[in-house]
């Protein structure tokens, strides 16, 4: 990666500035990887705290108790925050008193119930990883992917298509085509805006956004009509997927547990790969990091643009088609609970590396399944998670406030962004 | 107000309209044209006659009689008209106003397709403008707040949040004080909070512009609907406000079409259009519009000049935050009367597109809005007219017509030049 300072600097690669741990300019040493985790540890920390004040503020038993007196209103919200991050905690992992005791009575049911919270969790953070890369790969391209929610509809509702229409396939050959399928459409709904930001310069934010309602609509009239289920009785579904074309489950009911973690991991690391360990990748994270010194060394920005906005598209249909063939085996239009811009969310919070992603969307799948549990548990609604993770984005990508909140000193002064807007 | 004449018109001239662009455009006219000729026209039989109802359903002041055409006739009129403007196109060129023409256009392709549509049918076109302009309302809003975002320099894209926000915020306040006007000022203020964010993270902390409105975005949405499951889908009596009614101007309710569509409706309505009026004055013909564009474009020039560039930015912000808030407030208080999630249904990225498409000019984009809520009401005239296209493509409209024009194949947008860039005093 080039060192020159340069001024007029692209959006991607400011987000890519602020996001990449890259060398330490003065003394020429790599940051620490402690000192890297500092900030989105913090992070998460203050999100979480704000969430519980959160949780203090709306909760009427609160103000109740501080009616009667001081201490009994701090013990109410004190006990209010334990009883709802409480519940979040067990039902994101699972009960170990509950799993203790399934484990001594031995029922093969009883036990599988006790474990599936956890495997639960990892079965919702899946589509967090392939969605989580998707953006990653485009900031390290210097391209802001905020159509990862419409590519994945594309996706999902390919690899639906094929996932239903073609029949009497073995499974070994019908899932690989389905999940190419989800591919196939994701990457063709990030390869236009790619092609267009390469070709005119149109900018990519505004045209994935743009494309994101396309796809809503697209998705919304696939199912009303063409894809619709023949016996649904008018309501918008597509029929249930082949048998052949479901990622396998490895444990019975309720364990939804299924192949697809697995693939999203090898796919994790196969997006490292590429990007950091193949000459390809690193084209592409030098025309991120700086487009104007990778065009003098002679690199094809147009073509790594088109790809990287594809491999991105890929990523993101590769999400949908996880839900759709894992989970629902079926598609509705309450397929995503906004995993696109929970995307963001995850790369930003991974420093945009596969495997930051990876353990990003681990800790956002397990906080929302432990939410959907707390929900039910103490009736604080889920979206506490989206108030939770817009906080978590903000201090990560401010780490001037968390510096500010915590007193950490600052590590370098050259802190600043730049950020084109999209008219030229 | 001598200074901003001069500066008026530069936008123009650095543009030049190129010549592939105003061949593409005059090519897009004509299959307009051969569209209405060639697919229309042989469908239509000569003797059937379109009827339009010109009042909206339900209004008595300033009502008219229906208008009723010979459909061969009237698509026949429609293409000649429309193939004259693809010649004069392709040959001299509309230059910058070709985008006005363009939706000129459209809207007789549409005509000409409601004509065909409902050959031998009544159709309500009076409704239909009426619909659009209610639907547009959001949108023309929407745009405006990113008008007074960008203009500043700074870009807005958490104007859904916004909006969201506004809505619930009204709903709230509005049910809790059952007045729809204390409401508004809480969607108003709901809006300017949201905006002060954006404006601080920005400008103070330099946090890059599409992250923190995508961060505005999920937390609205998270907020609104955690307000909302918690307190208003338990406690009917929360999200039960009163709303604006419909109050006719005197005098002006009673011109006959015009009457009814423009001149008896609710409050909003009337907000729009004024804040229309005074935007596009105040920005191209007062001091202050010229100090918030030069901040806009080149902040250095205009710091160098004693113009205090964060404050004009905060401003120009927090401005662009109320009047967000204002259209979050027409969703509950002046459309719907409660609060539903996810109720602005992506209202304000279309206004964002409307923005760009009117090319962050106030009159621009209310031509635009307007287009865009055409489209809408439009999509729903056709479902139950039973037409062959579908209305989510209609829906989708808006979302193409935006990238087409971004991406420079019907002429380019200029956007303020240093949007999205911190400004660094020295």
């Amino acid at each position: 990666m080039s060192e020159e300072p340069s001024k007029k600097q692209d959006l991607g690669k400011a987000v890519l500035e602020e996001i990449a741990p890259k060398n330490n300019k003065k003394t020429g040493k790599r940051r620490p990887f402690g000192r890297a985790l500092v900030i989105p540890l913090l992070a998460v920390f203050s999100g979480l705290v704000l969430g519980a004040i959160l949780i203090i503020v709306t909760d009427m038993e609160v103000y109740a108790a501080f009616g009667q007196s001081f201490g009994a209103g701090i013990k109410a919200a004190f006990n209010s925050v334990v009883v709802a991050y409480g519940a979040l905690l067990r039902s994101a992992f699972g009960d170990p008193a509950r799993i203790i005791a399934a484990l001594e009575g031995g029922d093969a049911l009883e036990i599988r119930r006790a474990f599936n919270p956890f495997l639960e969790s990892l079965v919702v953070s899946t589509p967090y990883i392939f969605a989580g890369l998707a953006v990653a790969v485009g900031f390290r391209s210097g391209l802001f992917n905020i159509g990862v929610e419409g590519q994945l509809f594309i996706g999902a509702a390919a690899a639906t298509f094929v996932g239903y229409t073609l029949k009497g396939l073995p499974a070994i050959i019908h899932l690989p085509l389905a999940l190419l399928a989800g591919a196939a459409g994701g990457a063709l709904w990030g390869f236009i805006p790619g092609l267009l930001k390469a070709k005119t310069g149109a900018h990519e934010v505004i045209n994935t956004i743009m494309l994101n309602w396309i796809a809503f609509r697209l998705t919304d009239w696939l199912l009303a009509g063409p894809m619709r289920r023949p016996t649904s009785g008018g309501m918008p579904i597509t029929p249930e997927v082949e048998p052949s074309a479901m990622l396998p489950q490895f444990f019975g009911a309720p364990i939804r547990f299924h192949l697809g973690f697995i693939i999203a991991l090898l796919v994790a690391w196969l997006i490292w790969f590429l990007l950091f360990k193949t000459t390809w990748g690193f084209n592409l994270r030098t025309v991120g990091a700086n487009p104007h010194a990778a065009k003098y060394g002679g690199m094809n920005i147009v073509k790594s643009t088109v790809i990287a906005m594809s491999l991105s598209g890929a990523l993101a249909g590769l999400a949908g088609a996880n839900q759709v063939l894992g989970i629902t085996h079926s598609m509705a239009m309450g397929l995503s609970s906004g995993y696109g811009y929970d995307s963001i969310a995850l790369a930003l919070l991974g420093n945009s590396s596969p495997l930051g992603v990876v353990l990003a969307s681990l800790l956002f799948g397990f906080l929302r399944n432990g939410a959907t549990q707390m929900m039910v548990a103490t009736k604080i609604p889920i979206d506490i998670i989206s108030i939770i993770q817009a906080f978590i984005i903000v201090f990560i990508a401010a780490p001037a406030l968390i510096r500010a909140i915590f007193r950490i000193k600052a590590e370098k002064a050259d802190e600043t962004v730049f950020v084109r807007g999209w008219g030229g | 107000m001598a200074p901003a004449a001069s500066t008026k018109t530069t936008s123009k001239v650095i543009q030049p309209v190129s010549t592939r662009r105003k061949i593409i455009m005059g090519i897009v006219f004509l299959a307009f044209a051969a569209i209405t000729l060639l697919v229309f026209l042989p469908k239509t039989p000569a003797d059937l006659k379109t009827s339009f109802a010109l009042t909206p359903g339900g209004l008595t002041r300033g009502a008219v009689e229906n208008w009723v055409v010979n459909s061969r006739q009237t698509l026949m009129i429609i293409s000649i008209l429309t193939i004259l403007l693809g010649i004069y196109q392709l040959i001299r060129g509309f230059g910058h106003r070709a985008n006005a023409i363009l939706g000129l256009v459209a809207l007789m392709f549409l005509f000409a397709f409601l004509t065909f549509a409902a050959k031998g049918k009544s159709v309500n076109i009076g409704g239909l403008i009426s619909s659009s302009l209610s639907l547009a309302v959001p949108i023309i809003l929407g745009a405006y707040s990113g008008i007074l975002c960008e203009r500043s320099g700074i870009v807005n894209i958490g104007i859904e949040g916004m909006m969201l926000m506004g809505a619930l915020v009204g709903a709230l306040v509005g049910s809790v004080t059952k007045s729809p006007w204390i409401g508004l000022l809480g969607s108003i203020l709901s809006g300017m909070l949201l905006a002060l964010v954006l404006a601080w993270l920005s400008i103070k902390y330099k946090i890059n512009q599409i992250i923190t409105g995508t961060v505005i975005n999920i937390f609205g949405t998270g907020m609104t609907s955690f307000i909302s499951a918690k307190f208003m889908q338990t406690n009917e009596a929360l999200n039960n406000t009163p709303m604006f009614t419909r109050v006719p101007i005197p005098l002006l309710a009673d011109i006959p079409f015009i009457g009814p569509i423009l001149f008896n409706n609710n409050l909003f309505i009337y907000g729009t259009i004024l804040v229309a009026i005074i935007l596009q004055v105040a920005l191209f013909s007062t001091r202050w519009g010229l100090r918030l564009r030069a901040v806009g474009e080149h902040p250095k020039a205009a710091d160098t000049l004693g113009i205090n560039v964060f404050k004009t930015r905060y401003m120009g912000t927090l401005l662009g935050g109320m009047v967000a808030g204002f259209a979050g407030g027409y969703f509950t208080l002046g459309s719907v009367g409660r609060f539903d999630e996810m109720m602005t249904a992506g209202k304000g990225f279309i206004g964002l597109a409307a923005m760009i498409f009117g090319n962050w000019n106030p009159i621009g984009a209310f031509g635009a809005g307007m287009l865009f809520g055409f489209a809408d009401a439009f999509g729903s005239k056709l479902s139950i007219l039973g037409s062959v296209v579908p209305p989510q493509f209609m829906a989708m409209l808006p979302y193409i017509i935006t990238m087409v024009v971004l991406a420079g194949l019907i002429g380019k947008g200029h956007a303020p030049a240093a949007e999205g860039t911190p400004y660094e005093k020295e």
